[in-house]
């Protein structure tokens, strides 16, 4: 990792993730639904 | 005064069902994460993946009630973030991925068997020519080239097929052959893909 983490320092240009990816994860959130039942916890989609 | 709300606040919102707390959350911290990831893997997409992986666990953990308190939002984060990268690299390392070059193109040494449209174009029209020329060729002879080369069947069964020796079907085989060649030299026709 130090290798990885030491090299090309100076290159970083890209700031912001793009709004698609950004909305995607805020429809992500809306929709995925968590629930626990008999101490088993569960995840759905809802439209 | 601009009075900004504590990321710790914001969590606790985005916990009990407010949705634009994750929204305020994304966007204030996606310059420092996203600067983060790319600044390791160099890539724009990858770190499209990475940021979109590192906010899908935060969104799981904080709907399932793991997330304590005990740090601060964004070092989390950062450290989700950090260990994705890792995944990344190791997942590089086992699988490694080649792009080509300006300089270099993979498909110059790898493609598959299959004629471009242009050659097969070209092979159908050869076949057809060949299959006019062999029309040409004598009956006796016809039938034997027709069998061995379009039927694909062995001397033996030729000679059994048509009643003659092995021997007089290979001969007219060979008849055939020269007698092909013969007309394509004489009505000076090319027969090359």
């Amino acid at each position: 990792m130090e290798k990885i983490y030491s090299d090309y320092q100076e290159q970083t240009e890209f700031k912001k993730v793009c709004p698609k990816t950004i909305n995607f994860l805020l429809s992500y959130s809306q929709a995925l639904y968590e629930f626990e039942h008999d101490n088993l916890s569960f995840e759905t989609f809802l439209n | 005064m601009k009075l900004q709300i504590e990321d710790s606040e914001l969590v606790k919102d985005y916990i009990n069902g407010n949705e634009g707390a994750l929204e305020i959350l994304i966007n204030r911290h996606n310059q420092r994460i996203t600067s983060f990831i790319y600044s390791k893997v160099l890539d724009r997409d990858i770190t499209e993946d990475i940021f979109q992986d590192t906010f899908i666990k935060v969104i799981k953990t904080l709907k399932r009630g793991k997330y304590s308190e005990e740090g601060k939002f964004l070092p989390w984060v950062m450290r989700i973030s950090h260990n994705l990268i890792i995944d990344h690299f190791r997942r590089n390392k086992r699988m490694p991925m080649f792009e080509g070059s300006d300089d270099f193109n993979i498909f110059s040494v790898i493609g598959d068997d299959k004629l471009n449209a242009e050659k097969q174009l070209i092979k159908n029209q050869i076949d057809t020519d060949l299959r006019q020329l062999v029309e040409e060729l004598p009956d006796d002879q016809k039938e034997v080239l027709l069998m061995r080369i379009y039927k694909d069947m062995s001397f033996k069964e030729i000679s059994e097929n048509t009643g003659v020796s092995i021997n007089t079907a290979l001969g007219r085989m060979r008849y055939a052959l020269i007698n092909l060649r013969k007309i394509i030299e004489k009505n000076n026709i090319v027969l090359t893909n």
